[in-house]
């Protein structure tokens, strides 16, 4: 069994038209439930539940607090490669956007590594642009024995691969693989997706289970936020993180909330994602799921994000740059896969956190 | 003669035991031990920062106290063997909490792991304390491996919701003849107060004492629970009898009878 049969089974259930049925009463008598079956979750996806976020809001900071205590991880995004062989039209890496393109010798890598590495973060994600031409996996292979000397967790954010190469890269280090499934609405999918091999919807879809099946530690899924209607990926995501906790029982799995931020041009989100809707959103991720991680990135202001703290997050990313090189090269923002809201640095994030009464985590794995 | 907590050959006079994850700053940490005055802490080896200062929750902990790494994070015997030669190797201590968790949506630990894993480390000389769901038969197992103590769980972890498992930790208490150390899903110091009234050598408290609003005054009322309990294990004769004593006693027919 694929995710994608539960997908198929939900489809025909009319999400929508039973969105628009739930009412405040509903919510209410969900609220002091310990489990939530997958239609009560979507239940707290409705329109109605949008006016009962306090209360969903209280007992998610409840359940966060025993279940992860006061304490954040944190981490930081590395670009390896910007080179991308697929034309998705709402990225920076889009492989019709002409710019220079550039992928890090391991000099370099090892000087962007060290960088980040005094700031004290021992937790990496590795992200490449879409290229198995460029950057093909004996790269990334060589890119995360470099990462090894210098952190304690490595996790992959790239093209989705086989089931032996991902064990190739866990033999290597890798312990975490964060994949989107961006959405899981198929005809979405096909029309943002014009070209590349990204457009092979159920490969990218069952990634996660393969990387599962060797034996993955971590796994972080999500849907770009504004490419459809929030509350259907929302609750796809949702559904599909349950689904891999069920079949990987000993696996971390954890979910991220990405909202399409200013990247090309041409494209502008085509659905609107409110600051309230991602509250919701993930509030509704909580109630559903107590043990799920969910990872909050910088693409959302410092506001935003110092207010959310309390409500369900467990992970958030520091010092970021979506550029290749983007640490050391001082390129920041010319290259960038999509623009950084929240630009703080290590330093200004512990500070913030301990302030907040959170315990910043910069290790929390052994390599 | 003084009570005390014998595990390997440290005697310990404080049965309060505490982990060490979840506090809001972890500077917290030395407070709490200072003030609860606990022996034994437990650590996570997966959050040694042995490459900072600032970081390193080692350097929070008083050296008085015996350090007990954790295996958190391992999901099978081999990656809880990996992580305690590595706290060995990073002068961590022989103590081990074998913590081998293959279902992290409850967290329930996996006995069967947790027993090779335990017969592999006290092999190694390893003092090794199992957290386990309460079994009997499991129980002795581990006894025969080796185990210094055996963790039988309250409750879920992080879950406050006390001790759950008491007919299963008391069979485990009457039965065996190492420690039991409740550890995990207790929430109030009645409750460590429960515990070891039960007869159990001690108790761990994490969640309950790093997320309260003040952790020092909590590791203040669960240290005094854990002395108040025990106490009144050892003077059984204080407890109120269960049954009344009626002025005509059961029995009464029999005294002509002598």
């Amino acid at each position: 069994m694929s995710f994608i049969d539960l997908i198929k089974k939900y489809e025909s259930t009319g999400l929508h038209e039973r969105l628009d049925s739930v009412t405040e009463k509903d919510i209410e008598y969900l609220l002091p439930k310990d489990i939530l079956t997958p239609m009560q979750f979507l239940s707290l996806l409705s329109p109605a539940a949008s006016d009962c976020l306090e209360d969903m809001a209280k007992k998610a900071h409840r359940i966060t607090l025993k279940n992860f205590g006061k304490a954040i991880q944190l981490y930081t995004p590395i670009y390896i490669s910007d080179y991308c062989d697929n034309n998705c039209i709402y990225c920076g890496f889009n492989v019709n956007i002409k710019r220079p393109r550039k992928k890090l010798t391991m000099d370099e890598l090892g000087r962007e590594a060290r960088y980040i590495a005094d700031t004290g973060l021992k937790h990496i994600l590795v992200l490449t642009g879409s290229s198995r031409s460029k950057s093909p996996l004996s790269y990334i292979k060589e890119c995360v024995k470099v990462l090894k000397r210098y952190f304690s967790s490595i996790s992959i954010e790239v093209y989705p691969l086989t089931e032996e190469e991902y064990k190739e890269l866990i033999d290597e280090g890798v312990d975490g693989l964060t994949i989107y499934q961006e959405t899981y609405n198929r005809a979405i999918y096909d029309n943002v997706h014009i070209k590349g091999f990204k457009r092979d919807y159920l490969f990218r879809l069952d990634a996660a289970e393969r990387a599962l099946r060797k034996r993955v530690r971590v796994v972080n899924i999500g849907a770009l936020l504004g490419l459809n209607k929030w509350r259907e990926d929302g609750f796809y995501v949702g559904l599909h993180a349950k689904y891999l906790q069920d079949k990987f029982p000993e696996a971390e799995i954890s979910i991220s909330v990405p909202r399409i931020r200013p990247q090309t041009k041409e494209y502008s989100p085509q659905y609107e994602v409110s600051d309230r809707d991602i509250t919701q959103l993930i509030l509704a991720f909580r109630l559903f799921l107590p043990r799920i991680g969910i990872t909050l990135s910088t693409r959302e202001s410092q506001e935003l994000r110092d207010n959310l703290l309390p409500l369900g997050i467990t992970k958030i990313s520091a010092d970021s740059t979506t550029a290749v090189g983007g640490h050391t090269s001082g390129n920041k923002e010319e290259f960038e896969q999509f623009l950084i809201s929240d630009k703080r640095s290590v330093p200004e994030i512990r500070r913030l956190l301990l302030s907040r009464g959170y315990q910043p985590v910069l290790k929390d794995w052994i390599n | 003669m003084e009570d005390t907590l014998r595990i390997a050959d440290k005697s310990i006079k404080n049965r309060l035991f505490i982990g060490t994850g979840k506090f809001p700053d972890k500077s917290l940490v030395r407070n709490v031990l200072e003030e609860s005055q606990a022996e034994v802490v437990t650590v996570a080896l997966r959050r040694v920062d042995a490459d900072s200062i600032d970081e390193n929750i080692l350097g929070h902990i008083p050296e008085s106290c015996i350090i007990m790494i954790n295996t958190s994070g391992a999901r099978d015997a081999d990656e809880a063997i990996r992580i305690a030669r590595l706290g060995k190797a990073m002068e961590c201590g022989n103590w081990i909490k074998i913590e081998v968790i293959s279902d992290n949506k409850y967290l329930l630990p996996d006995n069967t792991e947790a027993l090779k894993a335990t017969e592999a480390l006290v092999k190694e000389g390893f003092t090794v304390l199992p957290y386990m769901s309460p079994d009997l038969s499991m129980a002795k197992r581990f006894v025969e491996a080796g185990a210094a103590a055996v963790m039988p769980l309250g409750s879920p972890i992080g879950s406050n919701r006390g001790l759950k498992t008491e007919e299963l930790v008391r069979i485990m208490v009457n039965e065996i003849d190492i420690p039991v150390i409740v550890d995990a899903g207790i929430g109030w110091p009645s409750e460590a107060a429960a515990c070891m009234e039960l007869g159990c050598g001690a108790v761990l408290v994490n969640t309950a004492i790093a997320t309260a609003d003040d952790p020092v005054a909590a590791a203040r009322a669960f240290s005094l629970a854990v002395i108040a309990g025990r106490t009144a294990y050892l003077n059984s004769g204080m407890a109120v009898n269960e049954d009344a004593k009626p002025s005509s006693p059961l029995t009464g027919f029999l005294r002509d009878d002598k």
